[in-house]
Protein backbone atom coordinates (compact mmCIF):
# COMPACT_ATOMS: atom_id res chain seq x y z
CA UNK A 1 0.00 0.00 0.00
CA UNK A 2 1.36 3.39 -1.00
CA UNK A 3 0.25 6.33 1.11
CA UNK A 4 0.91 9.98 0.35
CA UNK A 5 0.68 12.48 3.20
CA UNK A 6 0.59 16.14 2.14
CA UNK A 7 2.06 18.48 4.73
CA UNK A 8 2.06 22.24 4.93
CA UNK A 9 4.25 24.71 6.80
CA UNK A 10 2.46 27.04 9.24
CA UNK A 11 3.43 29.51 11.96
CA UNK A 12 3.48 27.81 15.35
CA UNK A 13 0.22 27.96 17.29
CA UNK A 14 1.39 30.61 19.76
CA UNK A 15 3.12 32.84 17.17
CA UNK A 16 2.36 36.54 17.27
CA UNK A 17 0.92 37.55 13.91
CA UNK A 18 1.71 40.90 12.25
CA UNK A 19 1.57 42.36 8.76
CA UNK A 20 3.76 44.68 6.73
CA UNK A 21 1.70 47.68 5.72
CA UNK A 22 -1.47 45.60 6.10
CA UNK A 23 -0.59 43.81 2.88
CA UNK A 24 1.75 40.91 3.57
CA UNK A 25 2.29 38.53 6.47
CA UNK A 26 5.48 39.48 8.34
CA UNK A 27 7.46 36.24 8.61
CA UNK A 28 10.38 37.67 10.55
CA UNK A 29 10.53 36.46 14.17
CA UNK A 30 7.95 33.76 13.46
CA UNK A 31 8.75 30.12 14.17
CA UNK A 32 7.38 27.73 11.58
CA UNK A 33 6.21 24.18 12.19
CA UNK A 34 4.51 21.39 10.29
CA UNK A 35 0.80 22.16 10.27
CA UNK A 36 -0.34 20.32 13.44
CA UNK A 37 -3.30 18.51 11.81
CA UNK A 38 -1.07 17.26 8.99
CA UNK A 39 1.43 15.98 11.54
CA UNK A 40 -0.62 14.65 14.46
CA UNK A 41 -3.47 13.12 12.54
CA UNK A 42 -2.66 12.56 8.86
CA UNK A 43 1.02 11.64 9.07
CA UNK A 44 0.84 9.57 12.25
CA UNK A 45 -2.18 7.60 10.98
CA UNK A 46 -0.47 7.18 7.60
CA UNK A 47 2.62 5.71 9.28
CA UNK A 48 0.45 3.37 11.39
CA UNK A 49 -1.48 2.16 8.34
CA UNK A 50 1.73 1.62 6.37
CA UNK A 51 3.10 -0.54 9.15
CA UNK A 52 -0.17 -2.55 9.43
CA UNK A 53 -0.31 -3.18 5.69
CA UNK A 54 3.44 -3.42 4.87
CA UNK A 55 3.15 -0.22 2.89
CA UNK A 56 5.10 3.00 2.53
CA UNK A 57 4.46 6.64 3.38
CA UNK A 58 5.69 9.45 1.17
CA UNK A 59 5.56 13.04 2.44
CA UNK A 60 4.69 15.71 -0.09
CA UNK A 61 5.24 19.42 0.47
CA UNK A 62 4.78 22.31 -1.92
CA UNK A 63 7.32 24.95 -0.95
CA UNK A 64 10.87 26.21 -1.01
CA UNK A 65 14.01 24.76 0.61
CA UNK A 66 13.09 26.66 3.79
CA UNK A 67 10.65 23.80 4.41
CA UNK A 68 13.24 21.03 4.45
CA UNK A 69 13.58 21.01 8.25
CA UNK A 70 9.85 20.41 8.58
CA UNK A 71 9.95 17.64 5.98
CA UNK A 72 12.85 15.98 7.87
CA UNK A 73 10.73 16.00 11.02
CA UNK A 74 8.05 14.11 9.12
CA UNK A 75 10.64 11.56 8.03
CA UNK A 76 11.73 11.24 11.67
CA UNK A 77 8.13 10.47 12.65
CA UNK A 78 8.25 7.51 10.30
CA UNK A 79 7.64 8.40 6.65
CA UNK A 80 9.84 6.47 4.20
CA UNK A 81 10.68 9.24 1.78
CA UNK A 82 9.70 12.77 0.84
CA UNK A 83 9.10 14.91 -2.20
CA UNK A 84 9.16 18.69 -2.25
CA UNK A 85 7.70 20.54 -5.20
CA UNK A 86 10.01 23.48 -5.41
CA UNK A 87 7.91 26.63 -5.61
CA UNK A 88 6.35 29.37 -3.49
CA UNK A 89 2.63 28.48 -3.08
CA UNK A 90 0.33 31.08 -4.69
CA UNK A 91 -3.14 29.95 -3.67
CA UNK A 92 -5.02 26.78 -2.85
CA UNK A 93 -5.82 25.96 -6.46
CA UNK A 94 -2.16 26.33 -7.38
CA UNK A 95 -1.15 23.94 -4.59
CA UNK A 96 -3.92 21.46 -5.48
CA UNK A 97 -2.71 21.30 -9.09
CA UNK A 98 0.88 20.66 -7.96
CA UNK A 99 -0.23 17.81 -5.71
CA UNK A 100 -2.62 16.25 -8.23
CA UNK A 101 0.01 16.47 -10.95
CA UNK A 102 2.48 14.61 -8.72
CA UNK A 103 -0.05 11.92 -7.76
CA UNK A 104 -0.82 11.31 -11.44
CA UNK A 105 2.89 10.79 -12.12
CA UNK A 106 3.01 8.01 -9.54
CA UNK A 107 0.14 6.03 -8.07
CA UNK A 108 -1.01 6.14 -4.48
CA UNK A 109 -3.71 4.12 -2.75
CA UNK A 110 -4.46 6.87 -0.27
CA UNK A 111 -3.79 10.63 -0.12
CA UNK A 112 -4.07 12.16 3.35
CA UNK A 113 -4.20 15.79 4.53
CA UNK A 114 -4.86 17.51 7.87
CA UNK A 115 -8.39 18.92 8.23
CA UNK A 116 -7.19 22.48 7.56
CA UNK A 117 -4.06 24.58 8.01
CA UNK A 118 -3.88 26.79 11.09
CA UNK A 119 -2.85 29.83 9.02
CA UNK A 120 -5.40 30.16 6.21
CA UNK A 121 -8.06 27.90 7.74
CA UNK A 122 -9.49 27.06 4.34
CA UNK A 123 -9.98 23.27 4.03
CA UNK A 124 -9.83 23.93 0.30
CA UNK A 125 -6.96 21.89 -1.12
CA UNK A 126 -8.05 18.30 -0.27
CA UNK A 127 -11.40 18.52 -2.09
CA UNK A 128 -9.70 20.19 -5.06
CA UNK A 129 -7.12 17.40 -5.27
CA UNK A 130 -9.86 14.74 -5.09
CA UNK A 131 -11.71 16.47 -7.91
CA UNK A 132 -8.59 16.76 -10.07
CA UNK A 133 -7.91 13.04 -9.51
CA UNK A 134 -11.57 12.02 -9.92
CA UNK A 135 -11.43 10.23 -6.56
CA UNK A 136 -13.79 10.11 -3.59
CA UNK A 137 -13.00 12.52 -0.73
CA UNK A 138 -13.83 12.19 2.94
CA UNK A 139 -13.41 15.37 5.01
CA UNK A 140 -12.65 15.59 8.74
CA UNK A 141 -12.00 11.88 9.16
CA UNK A 142 -11.79 10.81 12.81
CA UNK A 143 -11.11 7.12 12.22
CA UNK A 144 -9.79 5.10 9.29
CA UNK A 145 -9.41 1.33 8.95
CA UNK A 146 -8.48 -0.53 5.79
CA UNK A 147 -9.24 -4.16 4.95
CA UNK A 148 -8.21 -5.37 1.53
CA UNK A 149 -9.23 -2.66 -0.93
CA UNK A 150 -11.97 -1.17 1.26
CA UNK A 151 -11.69 1.49 3.95
CA UNK A 152 -14.15 2.10 6.78
CA UNK A 153 -13.95 5.74 7.66
CA UNK A 154 -15.64 7.84 10.34
CA UNK A 155 -16.01 11.58 9.94
CA UNK A 156 -17.28 14.53 11.96
CA UNK A 157 -20.55 16.08 10.83
CA UNK A 158 -22.50 18.84 12.59
CA UNK A 159 -23.50 17.44 15.97
CA UNK A 160 -22.49 13.87 15.25
CA UNK A 161 -20.50 11.38 13.23
CA UNK A 162 -20.98 9.52 9.98
CA UNK A 163 -19.38 6.20 9.06
CA UNK A 164 -18.86 5.23 5.43
CA UNK A 165 -17.19 2.58 3.32
CA UNK A 166 -15.11 3.57 0.33
CA UNK A 167 -12.74 1.67 -1.94
CA UNK A 168 -9.11 2.67 -2.47
CA UNK A 169 -7.83 4.92 -3.91
CA UNK A 170 -9.32 8.00 -2.25
CA UNK A 171 -8.46 11.31 -0.57
CA UNK A 172 -9.19 12.12 3.09
CA UNK A 173 -8.54 14.97 5.51
CA UNK A 174 -7.81 14.02 9.10
CA UNK A 175 -9.18 15.47 12.35
CA UNK A 176 -8.79 14.70 16.05
CA UNK A 177 -9.39 11.04 16.78
CA UNK A 178 -7.49 9.69 13.76
CA UNK A 179 -4.27 9.22 15.72
CA UNK A 180 -2.30 10.49 18.69
CA UNK A 181 0.56 12.95 18.37
CA UNK A 182 3.91 11.14 18.13
CA UNK A 183 7.21 12.70 19.22
CA UNK A 184 10.08 11.50 17.02
CA UNK A 185 12.76 9.58 18.93
CA UNK A 186 16.53 9.90 18.49
CA UNK A 187 16.72 6.85 16.23
CA UNK A 188 14.00 8.30 14.01
CA UNK A 189 15.81 11.63 13.81
CA UNK A 190 19.10 9.93 12.89
CA UNK A 191 17.43 7.76 10.26
CA UNK A 192 15.58 10.74 8.80
CA UNK A 193 18.87 12.29 7.72
CA UNK A 194 19.51 9.39 5.35
CA UNK A 195 16.01 9.09 3.92
CA UNK A 196 15.52 10.41 0.39
CA UNK A 197 14.08 13.91 -0.09
CA UNK A 198 13.50 14.46 -3.77
CA UNK A 199 13.02 17.97 -5.14
CA UNK A 200 10.88 18.29 -8.26
CA UNK A 201 9.92 21.25 -10.42
CA UNK A 202 6.48 22.85 -10.19
CA UNK A 203 3.93 23.08 -12.97
CA UNK A 204 2.93 26.56 -14.07
CA UNK A 205 -0.56 27.42 -12.84
CA UNK A 206 -2.15 30.88 -12.59
CA UNK A 207 -3.44 31.88 -9.17
CA UNK A 208 -7.19 32.52 -9.07
CA UNK A 209 -7.30 34.49 -5.84
CA UNK A 210 -5.09 37.06 -4.16
CA UNK A 211 -4.95 38.62 -0.70
CA UNK A 212 -5.79 42.30 -0.93
CA UNK A 213 -5.30 43.19 2.75
CA UNK A 214 -4.89 41.84 6.27
CA UNK A 215 -6.20 43.25 9.53
CA UNK A 216 -5.64 42.47 13.18
CA UNK A 217 -8.80 42.31 15.31
CA UNK A 218 -9.76 45.44 17.23
CA UNK A 219 -8.27 45.50 20.74
CA UNK A 220 -10.57 43.64 23.09
CA UNK A 221 -12.30 46.09 25.39
CA UNK A 222 -11.41 45.76 29.05
CA UNK A 223 -13.20 42.89 30.82
CA UNK A 224 -16.06 44.14 32.96
CA UNK A 225 -15.92 42.37 36.31
CA UNK A 226 -19.11 41.47 38.13
CA UNK A 227 -19.17 40.67 41.84
CA UNK A 228 -19.48 36.91 42.44
CA UNK A 229 -22.31 37.58 44.92
CA UNK A 230 -24.32 39.60 42.40
CA UNK A 231 -25.38 37.34 39.52
CA UNK A 232 -28.55 39.43 39.04
CA UNK A 233 -26.21 42.15 37.78
CA UNK A 234 -24.54 39.76 35.29
CA UNK A 235 -27.96 38.69 33.97
CA UNK A 236 -28.98 42.35 33.66
CA UNK A 237 -25.80 43.19 31.71
CA UNK A 238 -26.22 40.23 29.36
CA UNK A 239 -29.85 41.18 28.71
CA UNK A 240 -29.75 44.95 28.46
CA UNK A 241 -26.14 45.85 27.65
CA UNK A 242 -24.82 42.95 25.56
CA UNK A 243 -28.34 41.97 24.42
CA UNK A 244 -27.42 38.33 24.01
CA UNK A 245 -30.07 36.81 26.30
CA UNK B 1 -27.08 35.47 -11.15
CA UNK B 2 -26.21 34.09 -7.73
CA UNK B 3 -26.75 30.43 -6.89
CA UNK B 4 -26.94 29.37 -3.25
CA UNK B 5 -26.82 25.73 -2.22
CA UNK B 6 -29.22 25.16 0.69
CA UNK B 7 -27.87 22.09 2.44
CA UNK B 8 -29.78 19.64 4.57
CA UNK B 9 -29.29 17.21 7.42
CA UNK B 10 -31.72 14.37 8.09
CA UNK B 11 -33.94 15.63 5.28
CA UNK B 12 -34.29 19.13 6.74
CA UNK B 13 -32.85 22.44 5.57
CA UNK B 14 -30.10 23.48 8.01
CA UNK B 15 -29.84 26.80 9.80
CA UNK B 16 -26.53 27.40 7.99
CA UNK B 17 -28.45 27.14 4.70
CA UNK B 18 -30.87 29.91 5.69
CA UNK B 19 -27.84 32.09 6.53
CA UNK B 20 -26.32 31.31 3.13
CA UNK B 21 -29.57 32.14 1.31
CA UNK B 22 -29.90 35.52 3.05
CA UNK B 23 -26.21 36.21 2.35
CA UNK B 24 -26.74 35.32 -1.31
CA UNK B 25 -29.75 37.66 -1.54
CA UNK B 26 -27.87 40.59 0.04
CA UNK B 27 -24.92 40.02 -2.30
CA UNK B 28 -27.33 39.80 -5.24
CA UNK B 29 -28.87 43.13 -4.17
CA UNK B 30 -25.38 44.69 -4.06
CA UNK B 31 -24.65 43.44 -7.56
CA UNK B 32 -28.12 44.16 -8.95
CA UNK B 33 -28.76 40.53 -9.91
CA UNK B 34 -31.10 37.79 -8.67
CA UNK B 35 -30.52 34.96 -6.20
CA UNK B 36 -31.57 31.37 -6.76
CA UNK B 37 -31.56 28.76 -3.98
CA UNK B 38 -30.97 25.17 -5.00
CA UNK B 39 -31.56 22.08 -2.88
CA UNK B 40 -32.18 18.38 -3.44
CA UNK B 41 -35.29 16.20 -3.27
CA UNK B 42 -37.72 18.69 -1.67
CA UNK B 43 -36.42 18.67 1.91
CA UNK B 44 -38.43 19.87 4.90
CA UNK B 45 -38.14 23.67 5.03
CA UNK B 46 -37.76 24.14 1.25
CA UNK B 47 -40.96 26.23 1.14
CA UNK B 48 -39.41 28.87 3.41
CA UNK B 49 -36.25 29.46 1.34
CA UNK B 50 -38.00 32.31 -0.48
CA UNK B 51 -38.71 34.10 2.78
CA UNK B 52 -34.96 34.04 3.51
CA UNK B 53 -34.31 35.95 0.30
CA UNK B 54 -34.25 33.57 -2.68
CA UNK B 55 -35.99 35.00 -5.76
CA UNK B 56 -36.26 31.48 -7.11
CA UNK B 57 -36.17 28.11 -5.35
CA UNK B 58 -35.17 24.98 -7.26
CA UNK B 59 -35.31 21.42 -6.03
CA UNK B 60 -33.11 19.13 -8.12
CA UNK B 61 -34.61 15.68 -7.77
CA UNK B 62 -32.88 12.34 -8.07
CA UNK B 63 -32.60 9.58 -5.42
CA UNK B 64 -28.86 9.45 -6.05
CA UNK B 65 -28.65 12.93 -4.48
CA UNK B 66 -29.64 11.51 -1.08
CA UNK B 67 -25.97 11.26 -0.11
CA UNK B 68 -23.33 13.26 1.70
CA UNK B 69 -20.79 12.45 -1.04
CA UNK B 70 -19.36 15.78 -2.15
CA UNK B 71 -18.53 14.49 -5.61
CA UNK B 72 -22.17 13.67 -6.41
CA UNK B 73 -23.54 16.84 -4.79
CA UNK B 74 -20.98 19.22 -6.31
CA UNK B 75 -21.55 17.84 -9.81
CA UNK B 76 -25.31 18.43 -9.58
CA UNK B 77 -24.76 21.98 -8.26
CA UNK B 78 -22.13 22.94 -10.82
CA UNK B 79 -24.15 21.53 -13.73
CA UNK B 80 -27.09 23.65 -12.69
CA UNK B 81 -24.84 26.69 -12.08
CA UNK B 82 -23.45 26.37 -15.61
CA UNK B 83 -26.94 25.92 -17.05
CA UNK B 84 -28.22 29.19 -15.53
CA UNK B 85 -24.91 31.03 -16.00
CA UNK B 86 -24.33 31.72 -12.29
CA UNK B 87 -21.60 34.26 -11.51
CA UNK B 88 -21.36 33.30 -7.82
CA UNK B 89 -22.01 29.96 -6.16
CA UNK B 90 -22.43 30.09 -2.39
CA UNK B 91 -22.32 27.11 -0.02
CA UNK B 92 -22.06 26.81 3.78
CA UNK B 93 -18.63 26.33 5.38
CA UNK B 94 -19.89 23.13 7.02
CA UNK B 95 -18.89 19.48 6.88
CA UNK B 96 -20.82 19.16 3.61
CA UNK B 97 -19.62 22.52 2.29
CA UNK B 98 -15.99 21.62 2.94
CA UNK B 99 -16.37 18.50 0.81
CA UNK B 100 -17.92 20.36 -2.12
CA UNK B 101 -16.49 23.91 -2.27
CA UNK B 102 -13.08 22.83 -3.58
CA UNK B 103 -14.71 20.54 -6.13
CA UNK B 104 -17.02 23.33 -7.33
CA UNK B 105 -14.01 25.59 -7.82
CA UNK B 106 -12.38 23.03 -10.12
CA UNK B 107 -15.59 22.13 -11.97
CA UNK B 108 -16.49 25.77 -12.61
CA UNK B 109 -12.91 26.97 -13.14
CA UNK B 110 -13.68 29.45 -10.37
CA UNK B 111 -11.65 31.07 -7.61
CA UNK B 112 -12.73 30.02 -4.11
CA UNK B 113 -12.80 31.86 -0.81
CA UNK B 114 -13.84 29.59 2.05
CA UNK B 115 -15.13 30.66 5.45
CA UNK B 116 -16.32 34.09 4.30
CA UNK B 117 -17.67 36.06 7.26
CA UNK B 118 -19.28 39.20 5.78
CA UNK B 119 -20.50 40.88 2.62
CA UNK B 120 -17.75 42.46 0.51
CA UNK B 121 -17.39 46.19 1.17
CA UNK B 122 -16.69 46.79 -2.50
CA UNK B 123 -19.43 44.86 -4.29
CA UNK B 124 -17.07 43.54 -6.93
CA UNK B 125 -14.51 41.84 -4.69
CA UNK B 126 -12.67 41.71 -1.36
CA UNK B 127 -14.24 38.78 0.47
CA UNK B 128 -13.46 38.90 4.16
CA UNK B 129 -12.54 35.84 6.21
CA UNK B 130 -10.74 34.97 9.44
CA UNK B 131 -7.17 33.67 9.15
CA UNK B 132 -4.40 32.53 11.51
CA UNK B 133 -7.01 30.72 13.64
CA UNK B 134 -8.86 33.89 14.60
CA UNK B 135 -5.78 36.07 15.10
CA UNK B 136 -6.45 38.18 11.99
CA UNK B 137 -8.83 38.78 9.11
CA UNK B 138 -8.07 39.17 5.45
CA UNK B 139 -9.77 40.38 2.31
CA UNK B 140 -9.33 38.21 -0.74
CA UNK B 141 -9.98 39.17 -4.35
CA UNK B 142 -11.18 36.45 -6.69
CA UNK B 143 -9.64 36.89 -10.13
CA UNK B 144 -11.95 34.60 -12.10
CA UNK B 145 -15.28 35.39 -13.71
CA UNK B 146 -17.14 32.73 -11.72
CA UNK B 147 -16.67 32.85 -7.95
CA UNK B 148 -17.28 30.22 -5.29
CA UNK B 149 -17.77 31.26 -1.66
CA UNK B 150 -18.38 29.23 1.48
CA UNK B 151 -20.05 31.13 4.29
CA UNK B 152 -18.86 30.69 7.88
CA UNK B 153 -21.68 29.56 10.16
CA UNK B 154 -23.16 32.05 12.66
CA UNK B 155 -21.42 34.95 10.95
CA UNK B 156 -24.37 36.30 9.00
CA UNK B 157 -27.87 36.63 10.45
CA UNK B 158 -30.63 34.92 8.47
CA UNK B 159 -33.47 37.32 7.58
CA UNK B 160 -36.88 35.78 6.90
CA UNK B 161 -38.71 38.98 5.96
CA UNK B 162 -38.73 38.30 2.21
CA UNK B 163 -41.63 37.04 0.15
CA UNK B 164 -42.29 33.32 -0.11
CA UNK B 165 -41.84 31.77 -3.56
CA UNK B 166 -43.04 28.43 -4.84
CA UNK B 167 -40.59 25.60 -5.35
CA UNK B 168 -39.75 24.55 -8.88
CA UNK B 169 -38.96 20.85 -9.27
CA UNK B 170 -36.35 19.76 -11.79
CA UNK B 171 -35.61 16.09 -12.48
CA UNK B 172 -31.86 15.72 -13.05
CA UNK B 173 -29.20 13.11 -13.72
CA UNK B 174 -26.69 12.39 -10.99
CA UNK B 175 -23.47 10.45 -10.54
CA UNK B 176 -23.43 7.12 -8.75
CA UNK B 177 -21.74 7.64 -5.36
CA UNK B 178 -18.59 5.67 -4.59
CA UNK B 179 -19.00 6.40 -0.87
CA UNK B 180 -21.45 4.12 0.97
CA UNK B 181 -22.74 5.61 4.20
CA UNK B 182 -23.29 2.83 6.72
CA UNK B 183 -24.11 4.77 9.87
CA UNK B 184 -25.06 8.32 10.92
CA UNK B 185 -25.11 9.22 14.59
CA UNK B 186 -26.40 12.63 15.60
CA UNK B 187 -26.94 13.93 19.07
CA UNK B 188 -30.59 14.67 19.61
CA UNK B 189 -31.89 17.47 21.79
CA UNK B 190 -29.73 20.56 21.71
CA UNK B 191 -28.56 22.57 18.69
CA UNK B 192 -25.26 21.25 17.25
CA UNK B 193 -22.30 23.32 18.49
CA UNK B 194 -21.34 24.89 15.14
CA UNK B 195 -24.88 26.29 14.84
CA UNK B 196 -25.49 27.16 18.51
CA UNK B 197 -26.00 30.83 19.41
CA UNK B 198 -25.60 30.23 23.14
CA UNK B 199 -22.89 27.93 24.50
CA UNK B 200 -22.08 26.96 28.08
CA UNK B 201 -18.59 25.47 28.27
CA UNK B 202 -16.66 24.11 31.23
CA UNK B 203 -13.13 22.94 31.94
CA UNK B 204 -10.90 21.24 34.45
CA UNK B 205 -12.11 23.59 37.18
CA UNK B 206 -15.16 21.30 37.38
CA UNK B 207 -12.93 18.74 39.15
CA UNK B 208 -14.82 15.70 37.76
CA UNK B 209 -17.61 14.54 35.43
CA UNK B 210 -19.98 13.99 38.37
CA UNK B 211 -20.21 17.78 38.85
CA UNK B 212 -21.59 18.58 35.36
CA UNK B 213 -25.18 18.84 36.62
CA UNK B 214 -24.91 22.60 37.19
CA UNK B 215 -23.47 23.12 33.70
CA UNK B 216 -26.32 21.19 32.09
CA UNK B 217 -28.85 23.04 34.23
CA UNK B 218 -27.40 26.43 33.26
CA UNK B 219 -27.47 25.41 29.59
CA UNK B 220 -31.08 24.23 29.85
CA UNK B 221 -32.15 27.41 31.61
CA UNK B 222 -31.06 29.59 28.67
CA UNK B 223 -31.47 27.02 25.88
CA UNK B 224 -27.73 26.73 25.28
CA UNK B 225 -25.57 23.87 23.97
CA UNK B 226 -22.92 22.44 26.33
CA UNK B 227 -19.25 22.33 25.41
CA UNK B 228 -15.94 21.58 27.12
CA UNK B 229 -12.20 22.16 26.94
CA UNK B 230 -9.69 19.69 25.53
CA UNK B 231 -8.41 18.19 28.83
CA UNK B 232 -12.01 17.45 29.81
CA UNK B 233 -12.72 15.59 26.55
CA UNK B 234 -9.34 13.83 26.65
CA UNK B 235 -10.00 12.58 30.19
CA UNK B 236 -13.32 11.19 29.01
CA UNK B 237 -15.30 13.41 31.41
CA UNK B 238 -17.37 14.61 28.46
CA UNK B 239 -17.93 13.24 24.94
CA UNK B 240 -15.46 14.17 22.19
CA UNK B 241 -18.06 16.09 20.15
CA UNK B 242 -18.34 18.68 22.97
CA UNK B 243 -14.67 19.67 22.69
CA UNK B 244 -14.29 23.24 21.41
CA UNK B 245 -10.93 24.78 20.56
CA UNK B 246 -8.33 24.50 17.86
CA UNK B 247 -8.30 20.71 17.64
CA UNK B 248 -11.99 20.37 18.44
CA UNK B 249 -14.92 22.30 17.02
CA UNK B 250 -14.42 25.98 16.15
CA UNK B 251 -17.50 27.99 17.11
CA UNK B 252 -18.75 31.58 16.95
CA UNK B 253 -21.86 31.83 19.14
CA UNK B 254 -23.44 35.09 20.32
CA UNK B 255 -22.68 34.17 23.93
CA UNK B 256 -19.95 31.87 25.26
CA UNK B 257 -19.75 31.00 28.96
CA UNK B 258 -16.27 29.73 29.90
CA UNK B 259 -16.53 28.15 33.31
CA UNK B 260 -13.42 26.83 35.05
CA UNK B 261 -11.39 27.11 31.81
CA UNK B 262 -8.01 28.88 32.08
CA UNK B 263 -7.97 30.02 28.44
CA UNK B 264 -4.97 28.41 26.73
CA UNK B 265 -4.22 29.86 23.30
CA UNK B 266 -5.32 26.62 21.60
CA UNK B 267 -8.71 26.89 23.31
CA UNK B 268 -9.06 30.58 22.41
CA UNK B 269 -8.33 29.80 18.75
CA UNK B 270 -11.61 27.90 18.57
CA UNK B 271 -13.81 30.35 20.48
CA UNK B 272 -12.32 33.83 20.00
CA UNK B 273 -14.93 34.72 17.38
CA UNK B 274 -17.73 34.48 19.96
CA UNK B 275 -19.54 37.80 20.12
CA UNK B 276 -19.72 37.98 23.92
CA UNK B 277 -17.51 35.95 26.29
CA UNK B 278 -18.29 35.50 29.99
CA UNK B 279 -15.51 33.97 32.08
CA UNK B 280 -16.13 32.45 35.51
CA UNK B 281 -12.93 31.39 37.24
CA UNK B 282 -11.61 31.44 40.80
CA UNK B 283 -8.12 32.41 39.58
CA UNK B 284 -8.06 36.17 38.86
CA UNK B 285 -4.86 35.61 36.82
CA UNK B 286 -6.51 33.15 34.38
CA UNK B 287 -5.50 34.30 30.86
CA UNK B 288 -9.10 33.94 29.69
CA UNK B 289 -10.08 37.17 31.50
CA UNK B 290 -8.02 39.11 28.94
CA UNK B 291 -10.38 37.85 26.22
CA UNK B 292 -13.56 38.21 28.29
CA UNK B 293 -16.28 40.82 27.96
CA UNK B 294 -17.61 39.98 31.42
CA UNK B 295 -15.67 38.29 34.20
CA UNK B 296 -16.62 36.78 37.53
CA UNK B 297 -13.83 35.87 39.93
CA UNK B 298 -15.18 33.25 42.28
CA UNK B 299 -15.80 29.59 43.07
CA UNK B 300 -17.82 28.21 40.19
CA UNK B 301 -19.64 25.78 42.51
CA UNK B 302 -21.17 28.84 44.22
CA UNK B 303 -21.34 31.25 41.28
CA UNK B 304 -23.08 28.95 38.75
CA UNK B 305 -26.03 27.98 41.05
CA UNK B 306 -26.42 31.69 41.87
CA UNK B 307 -26.43 32.52 38.17
CA UNK B 308 -29.07 29.84 37.48
CA UNK B 309 -31.24 31.26 40.28
CA UNK B 310 -30.86 34.80 38.90
CA UNK B 311 -31.81 33.61 35.39
CA UNK B 312 -34.89 31.84 36.69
Amino acid sequence: MKILVCVSKTPETTAKISFEGGKTFDKSNVNFIMNPYDEWYALVRGVELASEHSGTVTILNVGTSENDAIIRKGLAIGANDAVRIDTEPRDSLFVAHQIANFVKSDSFDLVLFGKETIDYNGSEVPAMVAELLDQPFISYATGLKIEGQTATIARDIEGGTEVAKVDLPFVASAAKGMAEQKIPNMRGIMMARKKPLKVVAAVDIEAQTQFSSFELPAEKTECKYVDAENMEELVRLLKSEAKVL
Amino acid sequence: MILVFAETQNGKIKKAAFEAVTYGRKLADQLGVSATAVTFNKPEGVDSLGTYGAHKVISLNNDKLNTSDGQVLSKAISSYATQIGASHVIVSHSSTGKSIAGRLAIQLNAGLVSGVSSLPTDAANGYQKGVFSGKATTKIDILTQVKVLSLMGNSFAPDSSFEAVSVENVEVDALESRVKTIEVKTISGSTPLPEAELVVSAGRGMKGPENWGIIEELAQTIGATTACSRPVADSGWRPHHEHVGQTGVAIRPNLYFAIGISGAIQHLAGVNNSKVIVVINKDPEAPFFKEADYGVVGDLFEVVPRLIAALK
